[in-house]
């Protein structure tokens, strides 16, 4: 595919992701982060959240399968949680988290463990789209292109 | 009215308190294309001894920069944002001029007051932007200028307009010169004051 092509398809598939919901404006700020001398900033912050999340996902998953569950520790995780996604603009999975917390308010094991496979699912669906939308950055650049500046 | 060369040549050194990898990263790079210094660290704790506040003769890590800000987040493990403010500025604290900013992905009323109250320059909603640190700078270097003693009457908190002036503070009455914890070397060059303590309501 030649540079106009891909860079034609990574403004379509940023806009996508803005409309159905899966990035918000916190994304578009952490792009305007990012320039010449810094590069890979918004993949390096993406990179951690990754991490992170990966990591209480985790924690969230132990927490909840014992057998005297300890809430305040699981809404300890999910509002992390709820802040790092928070910061890179991944709004289902800040909004999956809101909702979590209000079920570790009300002490519910079932409901919170309903909210934690949401999350872990939109989680898995921003990981993927934002995964593909950095391959597309990665193409563009090999192919000689600059990558657009959407929003 | 003359106002103080101080600001323009010297960069703000801000010490950026945040558990989260996410948000240190993110932060220190609103903060350095802000042209600031920037010295991240995960804990109150950890804030501490860089400030040499912690009671060790030699703090690891203080590396004689004096520090003009600080900003931390609130809900941290261990200390608190609002528990390192306190120890801040402690009546006995050294560094108790600096201005302090909380940062919080919670809007609740009664913590912003409480940190207000316990001297919280302002209290900043996450996630930070990048006009809310150019906002900061301006707002802390500006405190510099003003030799008719203007007195602050209100704290800002909250997303309040981004155009709105802050009315300037007024000069300091006493100096940190004299109290800094042991360890550092005064800066060559002559660095920004602190910001005199604002009327409390």
């Amino acid at each position: 595919m030649e540079v106009g092509q891909l860079q034609r398809k990574f403004v379509d598939y940023t806009a996508s992701l803005f409309c159905e919901g899966f990035l918000d404006e916190q994304f578009t700020q952490l792009q305007q982060l990012q320039d010449e001398s810094n590069p890979d900033f918004v993949v390096e912050v993406v990179s951690l959240f990754f991490e992170d999340t990966e990591k209480l996902l985790n924690d969230l998953t132990r927490a909840l399968d014992q057998q005297s569950v300890d809430f305040k520790k699981v809404d300890a995780h999910v509002h992390q949680l709820k802040g790092s996604s928070s910061s890179i603009g991944a709004q289902r999975v800040r909004n999956a988290c809101i909702a979590f917390r209000n079920f570790c308010e009300e002490q519910n094991t079932d409901a919170c463990s309903k909210c934690l496979l949401q999350v872990k699912q939109e989680y898995s669906l921003v990981k993927n789209k934002l995964d593909t939308l950095f391959r597309l950055e990665q193409q563009i650049v090999e192919a000689g292109g600059a990558v657009p500046m959407v929003g | 009215m003359a106002r103080r060369v101080s600001c323009g040549s010297e960069e703000l050194h801000v010490l950026a308190v945040d558990d989260s990898n996410v948000d240190r990263k993110v932060i220190e790079r609103l903060l350095r294309i802000s042209s600031c210094k920037v010295t991240a660290v995960d804990s109150g704790s950890r804030a501490l001894q860089y400030l040499g506040l912690d009671g060790e003769k030699n703090s690891v890590g203080f590396d004689g920069l004096k520090v003009n800000l600080i900003m931390t987040d609130y809900s941290m493990p261990g200390m608190t944002g609002y528990e390192l403010l306190k120890k801040i500025k402690q009546k006995s604290s050294a560094l108790r001029e600096i201005p302090v900013v909380i940062m919080s992905s919670e809007k609740i009323l009664a913590r912003i007051d409480r940190c207000l109250e316990e001297g919280a320059e302002e209290f900043l909603m996450k996630p930070v932007k990048l006009s809310d640190v150019k906002r900061l700078k301006s707002f802390i270097l500006r405190g510099e200028g003003d030799e008719h003693g203007e007195k602050q009457t209100q704290k800002r908190k909250l997303e309040d307009d981004p155009l709105s002036a802050s009315s300037p503070l007024s000069s300091s009455a006493s100096s940190l010169s004299g109290n800094l914890s042991p360890s550092p070397p005064p800066s060559p060059s002559s660095t920004l004051q602190p910001l005199s303590k604002r009327t409390r309501l």
